[in-house]
């Protein structure tokens, strides 16, 4: 099993009659996913890629028994959509939508609140488990279902982890984009604890980067789980030029926690084995998971 | 995008925020004409960059009438200002801001920022602001209180006067900075801020709350339902902006200049990071940060790819681009092959590694438009010759200019 979809995950796609939505959806066809229709208001009862069309999420969800839904809508409408998906009980719901305002995210989050919807994103290049089902845009050439699971918060960096697994021999039970924005949904914390309890996953690659403190809560859980696989972690910006900052308030939430030497300190002190550098990610996973097996 | 303190005051205002009478001014005459029109007597003159710390760093300035107005203006602009906050190198003064100084019993702070980790607004207070508020709260956390902000719930005056009266103010002037705090909540969603940030906020003696200085980022992202913000974005863009950095963002490219002699173009924020780190621990010094958005075009593309030939001190380009379902690799091979078309070739080693979606074609595209260049299966390979290539060329340029000299 990957972690967050399965066979039994029915999708829809909220935009899907939009260009790149159309494209994509393309591509999540052709790699096997379960794609059972769109949703895009005021096309409800057409066809588009041969798929049903609905004006509502809850709709669509009524008439498909659709699962889990990939957002796909331009930013200005993006967080309404999310929200309407949440609101109509979609279990899992995926956004790979890029610049959606920070306050609209936090209108999301509210809403998210006491329900039992995992978000992803926005900006995500969503989730792929090999052979399984691709939800999202990312490159699946080089991916091969395996037994490493993947979280990042970054897309191209990933592809180039996921070539890496890949030619060390390993390959992934489920790469999961949980999106660069400030404001998201699933953390790369709950990340680690889902494939932690993963039967199909043997080793867990976290790829973080400066800014926000994702790695620091990962360090955290992980330093409380304990869990038994092995954790290699990739936090990008060790030499990152030195940008303007405005005022104090930042010291005073999470953001004092964003440089990347602070999150190598945190994922080490919590037993993390450390990437020194991008390009050895792979071979570092195989020699952990090789001293586990001794 | 941040914007200057006199800009953010103005927007302030319009929320109810009382600020001090002043005036915006660029040169030493009318920072004159600004502190005679102000009353003359008890002024200070700011300089306007967008960074914090300005103060303990020579920024703020006393005046006590018009002609030592000018002067201290005259101190200021057209200098940089250099603040643990700024860029290297400092910020430069171009404007400054003419103030009339407040006479206060107490300064306070007062903010509202996004915490990442609850995904919520805090708005944050203290009984005493001033520059040198981080170290304090470094020594005492307890010295900043905060309440979690709903946005789209009206029902949240009790937890302001809450907050007002945990920094230990009460009477008159915590119903006046639960007032405060309200409307600076208020501004935060409706400006679509990121961040607002006073510091320090007056009180006087006659029981007013003034904000003497004043922070304020307001979210890109959010530009688009903000007609006048993104007026004012634009032409601060045109204004203040690295002009080569500017021309990177109108082509869908985050461009950063960086002090070094490998320029590096990259598809993705997090691949760029990863690439300028492995340049770095390959021995060599990155000449830029470039992340090519997944929106650009091939046009776009050759700009960016011409911006790094345009780098006099660019002495090898390294090209590291793994292709997603958005922006296949033969979109940047085309980008590269069309910037080196429109220009006379300048005899820079360039090395690229392509992966991912399409990398196959994009090598024939490349090899099609004839473009030299060193291929490398894989980025740290690319890397390390990209790295020993502007070793090499240094080491040429340099021999040859001490032959010339000879």
């Amino acid at each position: 099993m990957a972690i967050l979809v399965g066979r039994e995950t029915r999708v829809i796609c909220q935009g899907m009659t939009g260009r790149a939505a159309t494209f994509h959806v393309g591509r999540m066809l052709n790699y096997g996913t379960n794609i059972v229709g769109g949703v895009t208001p005021g096309k409800g009862g057409s066809r588009h890629l041969d798929l049903p069309v609905f004006d509502t999420v809850a709709e669509a969800v009524v008439a498909t028994g659709a699962n889990a839904s990939l957002v796909f809508v331009p930013p200005d409408r993006a967080a309404a959509a999310m929200i309407e998906a949440i609101r109509a009980g979609v279990p899992l719901v995926v956004c790979v939508t890029e610049r959606v305002p920070l306050i609209d995210m936090v209108r999301v989050r509210q809403a998210l609140d006491g329900t039992r919807t995992r978000l992803i994103g926005p900006n995500s290049q969503g989730l792929l488990a090999p052979n399984v089902a691709q939800l999202g845009v990312m490159a699946t050439t080089s991916a091969r279902k395996g037994g490493i699971g993947i979280a990042s918060r970054s897309a191209s960096l990933t592809s180039e982890i996921v070539a890496q697994v890949t030619r060390a021999g390993l390959g992934q039970s489920t790469t999961v984009g949980i999106g660069g924005d400030p404001v998201h949904g699933l953390t790369l914390a709950e990340c680690v604890e889902l494939f932690e309890d993963d039967g199909e996953t043997d080793g867990i690659v976290l790829i973080g980067e400066i800014g926000g403190s994702d790695e620091e809560q990962a360090a955290q859980t992980i330093a409380r789980l304990r869990p038994r696989k092995p954790i290699v972690a990739l936090v990008a910006g060790r030499h990152a030029p030195r940008l303007r900052r405005m005022g104090h308030a930042g010291a005073f939430t999470s953001e004092r926690t964003g440089s990347a030497h602070h999150k190598i300190e945190a994922l080490l002190a919590a037993g993390v084995l450390i990437a020194p550098n991008a390009h050895n990610v792979g071979e570092l996973m195989r020699e952990a998971l090789r001293s586990v097996r001794n | 995008m941040d914007l200057h303190e006199f800009q953010a005051k103005e927007l302030l205002e319009r929320f109810g925020i009382d600020t001090p009478g002043g005036r915006v001014v660029e040169s030493v005459a009318d920072a004159q004409r600004a502190a005679e029109g102000l009353g003359g007597r008890d002024l200070v003159v700011k300089a306007q960059i967008r960074a914090g710390d300005r103060a303990r760093h020579g920024g703020v300035r006393f005046a006590d009438s018009p002609r030592t107005a000018a002067s201290e203006a005259g101190k200021l602009l057209g200098r940089r200002i250099a603040t643990p906050q700024t860029p290297e190198g400092g910020a430069l003064v171009r404007w400054v801001y003419v103030e009339e100084a407040v006479e206060a019993v107490q300064l306070l702070y007062a903010a509202v920022v996004l915490d990442r980790v609850s995904g919520r607004p805090l708005a944050l207070a203290s009984a005493r602001g001033g520059d040198d508020i981080e170290e304090r709260a470094e020594r005492d956390p307890a010295i900043i209180q905060s309440i979690p902000l709903i946005v789209g719930n009206d029902a949240a005056d009790g937890d302001f006067a809450g907050l007002a009266g945990r920094i230990g103010l009460n009477g008159a002037a915590l119903a006046d900075a639960a007032r405060l705090f309200r409307q600076l909540a208020a501004a935060f969603v409706a400006l679509d801020a990121s961040l607002i940030e006073v510091n320090p906020l007056a009180l006087t003696a006659g029981g007013r709350l003034i904000a003497l200085d004043a922070k304020l980022s307001i979210d890109d992202n959010a530009l688009f339902r903000h007609a006048d913000l993104r007026a004012l974005h634009d032409y601060m863009e045109r204004d203040e902006s690295d002009p080569v950095e500017l021309e990177a963002q109108q082509h869908q490219i985050n461009y950063i200049r960086m002090s070094g002699d490998v320029g590096v173009l990259v598809n993705g924020a997090g691949l760029a990071l990863a690439t300028l780190d492995m340049v770095c621990d390959a021995g060599g010094r990155p000449a830029n940060f470039m992340d090519i958005r997944t929106t650009a075009s091939s046009l776009d593309i050759a700009r960016g790819f011409r911006l790094i030939l345009d780098n006099p001190a660019v002495r090898a380009i390294l090209v590291n681009v793994h292709g997603g379902g958005m922006q296949p690799c033969d979109t940047i091979a085309e980008g590269i092959g069309i910037a080196m078309r429109r220009r006379p070739l300048r005899n820079i080693p360039i090395v690229i590694s392509m992966a991912g979606n399409h990398a196959e074609f994009a090598r024939t595209v490349l090899a099609n438009t004839g473009v030299p260049h060193i291929a490398c299966g894989r980025p740290w390979e690319a890397v390390q010759r990209a790295v020993a290539s502007a070793r090499a060329e240094s080491s040429s340029w340099l021999s040859s200019l001490v032959a010339r000299r000879a």
